[in-house]
């Protein structure tokens, strides 16, 4: 019984040490003590950013052999490299939670694990690596300015370095769109057309409105998030309007006005019905994208293990 | 296929020009020194950010534990004498 006691008061003097930090804005350490359920938090929401960097590979992978020019070409892959390196610079940062690479990749196989719903959708024309440039990284970026401030120190890191990297992804988007739309009849269509379909998914990256987003509360309190899902959203949604404008497409949405009295713009409903369908995994490409991903992931283990094979005989020399 | 092993990991270290310190630039997973080296280039110097690069085995790296910090740094706080402030300079004194 004493010793119970002992351990509850314990306890209680580690939480208040942790809440103390938290509260004076000190960043948290992976040697840190810190309650279970912020490990457990961060566990899941870098995982599953990392699971997103990667995965977000693929619909731009699809056009690697169909760029438009040698220039596109050299481009796209270096932006693909990138977000394999972002993937790697999260991967590290959940690491140092104590959940290991391969746990995290068992759970993104078996479901557990999510990714961004966004790239549960297909990249029909070239179009739409502009539009995942300019939207889907531009709404990430957002998100990602707003994390270089979370609490705990690898995560924020990591974000510090993909944010200085993300604006040449977001730039070589809009670029893009702005050429298709300087171009043929066609092409101008092919951005509309791509502009359409991206941008209400764009708006879903961002989650939940507030007050129904499942996890918000603990984030917040833990500053692990440091701004809500509609805040960021108007963000986003504020500094894309004129970009759009300027190159000449049109918003795919007949409610969107400029507020005077709020100083943003006021947006249609966003259908949420689609975004449940879709992270519920009957998006049109949920099932690819595992498949593609846990059968190059099984095709290279033989690499992984030639590689040990030949790191242990070099020792035994 | 024999294993789904992801190799082992290790700390990147990174300069970014000479003259500065090494900084703690995150991990890699590779099967050994070369390949250590190799991933922390791709991963962390894509745009020309360090000039050297150390790579140390993770289970190689010793550190302080956070709960002894107030036994562990102990002895720096009682030792002002040790901060340039410490000392009294005479009215007028220049360059020191």
């Amino acid at each position: 019984m004493e010793l119970l006691e002992k351990y509850d008061k314990l306890s209680e003097q580690l939480l208040k040490t942790f809440e103390g930090k938290i509260e004076r804005g000190d960043a948290i350490e992976p040697r840190d003590n810190m309650p279970d359920g912020y490990r457990k938090h961060l566990i899941r929401q870098i995982s599953q950013h990392a699971h997103s960097e990667v995965i977000g590979m693929q619909p731009e992978g699809n056009w690697i052999t169909r760029a438009p020019s040698l220039k596109a070409k050299q481009v796209l892959l270096a932006k693909i490299q990138d977000e394999g390196g972002h993937g790697l610079y999260l991967y590290s940062a959940a690491e140092t939670l104590g959940i290991t690479r391969k746990e995290m990749i068992d759970q993104l196989h078996t479901g557990k694990a999510k990714y961004s719903n966004i790239f549960n959708y297909p990249s029909l024309t070239w179009a739409d690596i502009g539009a995942i440039g300019w939207l889907v990284d531009g709404a990430a970026i957002v998100n990602q300015v707003s994390l270089q401030r979370t609490s705990y120190g690898p995560y924020s890191r990591a974000m510090v370095r993909i944010c200085k990297e993300e604006s040449f992804h977001q730039r070589q988007g809009y670029e893009i769109m702005a050429k298709m739309m300087k171009g043929t009849k066609d092409q101008q269509e092919m951005a509309q057309d791509a502009m359409n379909r991206w941008w209400w998914p764009s708006l879903m990256m961002f989650g939940p409105h507030d007050g129904e987003s499942p996890h918000t509360s603990d984030a917040v309190k833990w500053k692990i998030k440091r701004s809500s899902n509609d805040e960021l959203r108007q963000k986003f949604i504020d500094k894309t309007v004129p970009q759009a404008e300027l190159i000449g497409l049109t918003m795919p949405d007949k409610d969107l006005k400029w507020n005077e009295t709020k100083n943003c713009y006021d947006h249609g409903p966003i259908d949420w019905n689609e975004f449940y369908r879709v992270i519920n995994g009957n998006g049109p490409c949920n099932r690819q994208r595992m498949e593609h991903h846990a059968r190059v992931h099984h095709e290279g283990g033989w690499v992984r293990a030639a590689a040990e094979a030949y790191s242990k005989k070099k020792e035994n020399i | 296929m024999a294993t789904d092993s992801q190799l082992s990991m290790w700390e990147v270290f990174m300069q970014s020009k000479p003259g500065n310190n090494y900084i703690h630039a995150g991990t890699v997973h590779a099967s050994d020194k070369k390949m250590a080296l190799q991933n922390a280039r791709d991963t962390y110097t894509r745009r020309g950010e360090g000039t050297s690069i150390w790579v140390v085995p993770t289970d190689a790296i010793v550190a302080s534990d956070p709960n002894d910090n107030d036994m562990f740094f102990d002895p720096a706080n009682d030792k002002v004498y040790r901060l340039p402030t410490f000392y009294v300079m005479p009215e007028g004194a220049k360059a020191i």
